[in-house]
């Protein structure tokens, strides 16, 4: 989240798109329903918040919204383009914000275009593009040519206006379903929020994400978000609804293949030196007036990480370790693995609380990849479809050669250490139980594993021990470290003095710091670890004076207890809130006071050399056009892979032109399905009693829900002669689910421009592991969702399509 | 009689109860006092915790008495007043979370099943920890590139991938990657990116 759950009670309008709050984050959800039922908030209206809630599904979040649409799933940049077109049709964006805090002047250099469904520099051969052409005109200095007028042909503003003209409340009901007079309501009342005085905030969740366009149906609403001036204020931003409990914090420590801790790039193998991976990945200052923090102090992160993995053995000679650090060949990501498998290319896999069979996509074509392996590490407190992969129902053991270890490990109850949310809050947990029985935790598995293998290396010798045998263990027991030690290593210390340090702004590039995490920087200083913090709302004078519910000391957020990004934004040119109400940070004449800034602290707003208010992009401003995404500098409506109709806007480009299409480039056969056999759109969900798998070893939670269901929309059931309670098969090209169906009026019938198409919703939690399938064993063979899904991603993300997918239904028996 | 919070109640309670007139509190404690006593979470050690389920991050009081063989009962999980996320809410999976951590479910030790066999066997943490380390260091040596065929230095391991920690803290996701990037792994993911 660019903001943080609590600050959700400070919007006048919150858009909930791809997400169901009340039912999968039912506590957060009380922020939105303090925003709504607030009777003394809003300017001049002695009103709460509204809440639109766009989604294929009619839930508990639609049952409290003032308004819910039905949408098609995966066309909400249709949506949003309607807003962006509406907004800008009506002059209804907040101007000053846009000249002074977007690209909008920016402009772009002649050659980008947009033309029949494509972008400037496509290649069908490669689908991808070559995106030289997505880029600005630039002066002598590499910095931006802008018009400040915003009238040149070819700035952003017009660009953005251009390419979203198309997007018409008819174009916008042809694609997403909902009827025009509907989103005109919508429209009304999101023109109204791009007033300094009004506040909007966005939030979504995997209804966004799970599709080949998910990283453009999120940016489309970041973008009208800057149209209204709604980033970086409190009650504003994009505010993305993660799943677990520490997703968060472990994707800023880059459990991912293409980072590093702190969002640092992994290096490429085109990249030489360190000096070359800095030139490449750093972002590129565009504005004279842009700090370009990330850019500026890249090389200072990137070195003190290496500081902190090879300590002594990363110096100057050596550029420190800098080539211990593996380049990947291409894409690593999750289905990269499995498809690697599938090929023979992936010899073992260690999955740590995360079980591949049932997340797919494309179950079966994981259960295959998993038999192709030579071994496979499952570390889990239960056993999971995963650990079991191997006598799953239609498996035979024989023919199965992976080993297999199943090692039992700790919960999150029996260690300490820190889980992030959401908000970007950091929250230390005490160990409240020792290890049950044999239980381990996972990190002494790792160290033990990681030590012995050292040791390996030590009297064998093999392919470049290096890296191995340097790897800093500089823990009290190198064997079971304390998380504690940990989290002092990932905060980072002045190697010189060996004092923790308490801000990223103190590491250096010549060796004399490390830090395993720089955005983590300051949140164990040497006062102690500030997210044991627990200032909270036993004294709400005291602990939130400002009344915009900050509570500074309570735990602690990145970057630097922050705790909305891009606060800067919040206040004018000089230095006065856009609403005085509901200040972020404001300039008191000798500093910044609020929140955090995020910003100098002293630096002047009317200095003429004051940094503009994104300091972290290479623009200083933020990006209605941005060239950083591999499908396109404008979001841009494309189908789901498997889709009921052709696109509207250019039928010749339905789906999106560069999604990696993995079973067709790995010469394996087609796996995606026809309308003509599978004319019923899917979408998946979630369950407030089920947390993904783990909650089918839950009694109390089974029992709310033990049983696997497909919901299904009345009108298709009675053409299915399919009543409440009978069994039935869902099937895609993919594979099958026999479940129970639940009959509702949730969902229902789209009318895409006459084409009338249903849709039906799935959830995910069940499959051949877990209490229920111990009672149901015949049952419970075709529970898992996700064998339906298809196997393809996002082009940016390679997040799966698990949202949008094409199925048939029919009764069983 | 003043605005009383659970908080300040239960620290009246512990107080010797002769000595609180009636009139403090508008009625006598020493019957409420005796029913504490009763109470399951008497005398019980409070620790604070975070719910391991999704990412709003409720914060959890958890409630631990030491029994008389030295083993540590978990009484009682329940959410935390004080935290501005939750405010002492739960929801069901949070509040069902005693189950989730003290449950007969749990993998008791370490298991390992042969390729081709029809069953598991239980075995040593040494045996499984050895088997793997072999696995790891066989397939790393058969798969280490470490120049690649444009000739760059690359130094990556492509046989073998890590994925998950969706649900382990920041300090053990750190040390995950730092150990993987350490042996050259670049087929690295968790939930983050499905």
């Amino acid at each position: 989240m660019t903001n943080h759950w609590r600050d959700i009670k400070n919007a006048d309008l919150i858009l909930v798109n791809g997400a169901n709050p009340a039912e999968a984050h039912p506590v957060g959800f009380q922020w939105f329903m303090r925003a709504k039922l607030d009777p003394e908030r809003g300017p001049g209206n002695g009103g709460g918040a509204k809440i639109i809630h766009a989604d294929p599904r009619f839930s508990r979040t639609s049952a409290v919204a003032d308004m819910y649409l039905r949408i098609r799933t995966g066309t909400d940049v249709a949506y949003f383009g309607g807003l962006i077109n509406y907004v800008l049709q009506n002059n209804l964006h907040h101007e000053e914000y846009v000249k002074y805090y977007t690209n909008a002047s920016f402009i772009v250099k002649e050659g980008y275009e947009f033309r029949d469904g494509l972008f400037s520099g496509y290649d069908p051969e490669h689908r991808s593009y070559n995106t030289s052409t997505w880029a600005y005109e630039v002066d002598e200095h590499g910095f931006a040519k802008r018009d400040m007028t915003l009238q040149h042909p070819r700035c952003v503003f017009q660009l953005l206006k251009q390419h979203y003209s198309r997007y018409t409340p008819e174009v916008v009901s042809k694609i997403t379903g909902i009827p025009q007079e509907d989103f005109l309501k919508v429209a009304r009342l999101v023109g109204e929020m791009g007033r300094p005085d009004k506040v909007m905030t966005i939030v979504y969740a995997v209804g966004l994400t799970h599709h080949t366009t998910g990283s453009q149906l999120i940016r489309s609403g970041a973008v009208l978000q800057l149209l209204l001036g709604n980033i970086g204020r409190p009650g504003g931003g994009m505010n993305a609804e993660r799943g677990h409990a520490n997703i968060q914090g472990n994707t800023d420590n880059a459990i991912s293949w293409d980072i590093l801790p702190g969002y640092l790039a992994i290096p490429a193998p085109g990249e030489r030196t360190l000096d070359d991976y800095v030139k490449e990945k750093a972002p590129k200052k565009f504005d004279p007036h842009a700090w370009n923090f990330f850019g500026t102090n890249y090389r200072k992160f990137m070195v003190s990480l290496l500081k902190a993995w090879y300590g002594d053995a990363a110096t100057k000679d050596n550029e420190f370790a800098f080539h211990y650090i593996p380049k990947p060949a291409g894409n690593s990501s999750w289905m990269s693995i499995f498809d690697q498998a599938l090929r023979g290319k992936m010899e073992g896999l260690i999955l740590s609380g995360m079980t591949a069979t049932s997340i797919g996509p494309d179950s079966n074509q994981v259960l295959q990849a998993l038999s192709n392996l030579k071994w496979l590490v499952v570390m889990d407190a239960f056993p999971t479809t995963s650990s079991e992969f191997w006598h799953a129902p239609g498996m035979d053991p024989s023919k199965v050669q992976t080993e297999v270890f199943l090692l039992p490990c700790t919960h999150w109850i029996e260690k300490d250490g820190a889980f992030t949310n959401s908000g970007r809050w950091v929250q230390w947990k005490d160990q409240v139980l020792p290890p049950e029985g044999q239980s381990r935790h996972d990190h002494w598995i790792l160290a033990d594993l990681f030590l012995r293998i050292r040791e390996l290396y030590q009297r064998e010798g093999g392919k470049f021990p290096d890296p191995i045998m340097h790897l800093t263990m500089n823990y009290k027991d190198p064997r079971k470290p304390e998380l504690d030690e940990i989290a002092q290593e990932i905060n980072g210390k002045d190697l010189v003095t060996g004092k923790r340090l308490s801000t990223f702004a103190a590491l250096k590039d010549d060796g004399t710091t490390m830090a395993g995490n720089w955005i983590y920087t300051g949140f164990y200083p040497e006062s102690g670890n500030l997210a044991r913090r627990r200032e909270g709302v036993q004294d709400p004078a005291k602990n939130d004076p400002t009344g915009m519910g900050f509570y500074h000391n309570w735990a602690w957020s990145w970057p630097l207890n922050r705790r909305v990004l891009y606060n800067r934004a919040s206040a004018d040119l000089e230095g006065k809130p856009w609403d005085p109400k509901r200040p972020g940070i404001q300039w008191n004449g000798k500093k910044w006071v609020g929140d955090v800034p995020d910003y100098p602290p002293t630096m002047s707003p009317t200095d003429p050399k004051a940094w503009l208010p994104f300091i972290m992009t290479g623009e200083g401003v933020g990006r209605l056009f941005s060239n950083s995404m591999l499908d396109g500098p404008f979001p841009e409506h494309y189908e789901p892979m498997e889709s009921p109709i052709e696109n509207p806007l250019h039928p010749q480009v339905s789906a999106s032109p560069v999604a990696f299409l993995y079973d067709k480039a790995a010469g394996r056969p087609n796996r995606f399905g026809t309308p003509e056999e599978f004319p019923i759109v899917a979408t998946t969900y979630r369950l407030t009693e089920h947390e993904h798998y783990v909650t089918q070893q839950v009694p109390h939670l089974v029992q709310l829900q033990p049983e696997a269901f497909v919901e299904l929309p009345e009108g298709l059931a009675r053409e299915k002669g399919i009543k409440n309670g009978d069994m039935v098969r869902v099937r895609s090209k993919r594979g099958m689910m026999e479940v129970r169906a639940i009959v509702t009026k949730r969902l229902g019938q789209l009318d895409l421009g006459g084409k009338k198409v249903w849709q039906i919703g799935i959830p995910i939690h069940w499959g051949f592991v877990g209490i229920s399938a111990e009672l149901y064993p015949e049952k419970s063979r075709h529970w898992l969702a996700n064998a339906l899904t298809p196997f393809v991603g996002d082009a940016n993300a390679r997040t799966p399509e698990f949202k949008a997918f094409l199925v048939n239904v029919e009764k069983i028996g | 009689m003043a605005t009383l919070t659970r908080r300040d109640f239960l620290k009246l309670a512990g107080v010797s109860v002769g000595t609180l007139a009636l009139s403090e509190l508008g009625f006598n404690l020493a019957q409420a006092y005796e029913v504490k006593q009763a109470l399951r979470i008497a005398g019980a050690t409070q620790s604070h915790s975070v719910c391991p389920y999704c990412a709003v991050g409720c914060s959890l009081v958890a409630y631990t008495r030491k029994e008389a063989d030295g083993t540590v009962r978990l009484l009682q999980i329940e959410g935390d007043p004080d935290s501005p996320i939750n405010e002492g809410r739960l929801c069901p999976k949070g509040a069902t979370a005693m189950q989730l951590a003290v449950s007969n479910r749990r993998v008791e030790q370490p298991l390992y099943r042969a390729p081709g066999a029809s069953s598991w066997q239980k075995v040593s943490w040494d045996f499984v920890l050895d088997k793997i380390a072999r696995n790891i260091k066989d397939t790393r040596d058969r798969t280490f590139v470490t120049v690649d065929e444009a000739g760059h230095v690359v130094n990556r391991c492509e046989g073998m991938a890590f994925a998950g920690g969706a649900a382990f803290s920041n300090e053990e996701g750190y040390l995950a990657v730092k150990v993987m990037r350490g042996l050259g792994v670049v087929f690295i993911e968790q939930q983050a990116r499905v």
